[in-house]
């Protein structure tokens, strides 16, 4: 494996974050700061803002979150299956068919269970 | 002819600084860096001042004209936004706002390491490069729910909320469609994806055919990722105004700006890599003169084409109502993925993505 490779992408991270912040302290220099309390309110389509914003929020975005994660790691399991499937043939093919089956089974429940439902 | 001229500028460039090896080499990566960056802020400006101009006919107007023509447009927009005041609301956390915009940005910059532009351009040639992709793209998300968290604002907070939930949904389906591709070259390696898609046959080579349903799922998915119309509920102007960067101003926003232009782009590049034969010519293999020679022009007309399909989606579509977004995201594109991937490993196995065949 050649990790020379890989010494440009932590690079091109570097100078990119780099640009966000040059772009934002350009940003704060340039700009005017005459703040006061009306500005720095938070925005309620000119309402008093009448209490905290980090209120309850629906479960359901807890459940797309755990099933998203589920299903990320299926993906994350598949991706070296797919690289090596022509090597396994017809023993990878269907082993993948199994644990494929057996999540989609999982999928179904959820399903039936309404999890996936926003009304 | 371009390549000698860039041979010559890097023994050049090797020649004067050769006594230091490491500095040099580490000179010379920030130098293609910054020859791809650049470029790619300015096709981001005209990307916007296209995006105008194209939704602006489409609803019989004329769009931009006045500042040079409406082709300085974009600049003009620029610097107006550099000279704005950047608004840290009181209530907000102040790191951590300042913090997500950069965040959201970095990503969607880092992920152009790995795209080739032809056979040998490029900046890396990562064995695992499509992974790297997925990483990236994935981890735009973080970004938009921090903005939205440490705005503290309500509308902030819940175009957050939605934006991460739908992102999230068709990223499986966007993960499910890259492993079809995975199979059917069998390497995470870009070039080597577009490689696995040469032959004597013209277009039909390439993976959009065997692959069709993924492929327009991709694209569809990629939409959706980017935040774009149809699907742009996280900023829904008609309802909660602009959603997660709502508290953002200035340059602060121009960043979040910059980012999903630079990943609706990049996913018009990818679309074209691994879909449509990359810098593969439509005609290869047929012997036509001209039109039969590969090059990064064809990359760049396809990548035009599916940059532009995101004008015209959202010059034709209305805003998904969000519980669709969902439906279409878990019930359709996600079971029918599965099958697809299925069906690709049946193709692979039957020995339908030999190469040349």
């Amino acid at each position: 494996m050649d990790l020379s490779q890989y010494l440009p992408v932590l690079m091109f991270l570097g100078v990119a974050t780099i640009l966000g912040v040059v772009l934002l302290s350009v940003g704060s220099i340039l700009g005017p700061g005459r703040p006061d309390a009306e500005k720095l309110a938070p925005y309620e389509c000119g309402f008093e803002a009448f209490e905290d914003a980090r209120m309850k929020f629906d479960v359901r975005y807890y459940l797309m979150a755990i099933l998203f994660i589920v299903f990320d790691l299926e993906i994350a399991f598949i991706f070296p299956w797919a690289l090596v499937f022509r090597d396994l043939g017809l023993f990878g093919l269907i082993e993948m068919g199994l644990f494929v089956g057996m999540l989609f089974l999982g999928f179904i429940y959820v399903w039936k269970k309404g999890a996936l439902e926003w009304e | 002819m371009i390549t000698e001229f860039v041979n010559q500028i890097h023994g050049a460039y090797f020649g004067f600084l050769g006594e230091w090896p490491t500095l040099a080499m580490l000179g010379w990566n920030l130098l293609k860096i910054l020859v791809l960056t650049v470029p790619l802020i300015l096709s981001v400006a005209m990307f916007t001042y296209w995006e105008r101009k194209v939704i602006g006919w489409m609803q019989v107007r004329l769009g931009p004209v006045y500042i040079g023509k409406g082709l300085l447009q974009p600049f003009a927009d620029v610097f107006k936004l550099l000279f704005k005041e950047i608004i840290i609301p009181a209530e907000a956390n102040p790191w951590l706002f300042r913090l997500a915009p950069i965040l959201a940005l970095a990503p969607a910059f880092a992920a152009w390491a790995v795209i080739p532009f032809d056979w040998q351009t490029r900046i890396a040639n990562l064995n695992a490069g499509l992974l790297y992709l997925l990483a990236m793209t994935s981890l735009g998300v973080y970004g938009i729910i921090l903005a939205g968290w440490a705005s503290n604002s309500k509308y902030a907070f819940l175009g957050a909320m939605r934006s991460a939930a739908q992102v999230v949904s068709y990223e499986i389906s966007m993960g499910l469609c890259l492993v079809g591709v995975l199979i059917a070259a069998g390497s995470l390696n870009l070039t080597e994806i577009v490689a696995a898609q040469q032959g004597n046959l013209g277009m039909f080579e390439w993976f959009m055919w065997p692959l069709l349903p993924l492929f327009v799922i991709y694209f569809i998915s990629g939409v959706a990722e980017t935040n774009r119309a149809p699907f742009d509920v996280a900023e829904g102007e008609s309802e909660i105004v602009a959603g997660f960067h709502v508290e953002y101003a200035g340059a602060a926003f121009s960043l979040f700006f910059l980012a999903e232009y630079a990943n609706m782009i990049l996913i018009s590049f990818l679309a074209a890599l691994l879909f449509m034969g990359g810098w593969l010519s439509p005609f290869q293999g047929l012997g036509i003169p001209l039109l039969s020679a590969d090059g990064w022009w064809w990359l760049f007309a396809k990548a035009f084409f599916f940059a532009f399909l995101f004008l015209w989606f959202r010059a034709t579509f209305p805003r998904y109502r969000y519980d669709q977004i969902m439906r279409l995201g878990w019930k359709v594109f996600i079971p029918l993925c599965i099958f697809w991937v299925f069906v690709t490993g049946v193709m692979a196995y039957a020995g339908t993505f030999v190469a040349g065949a």
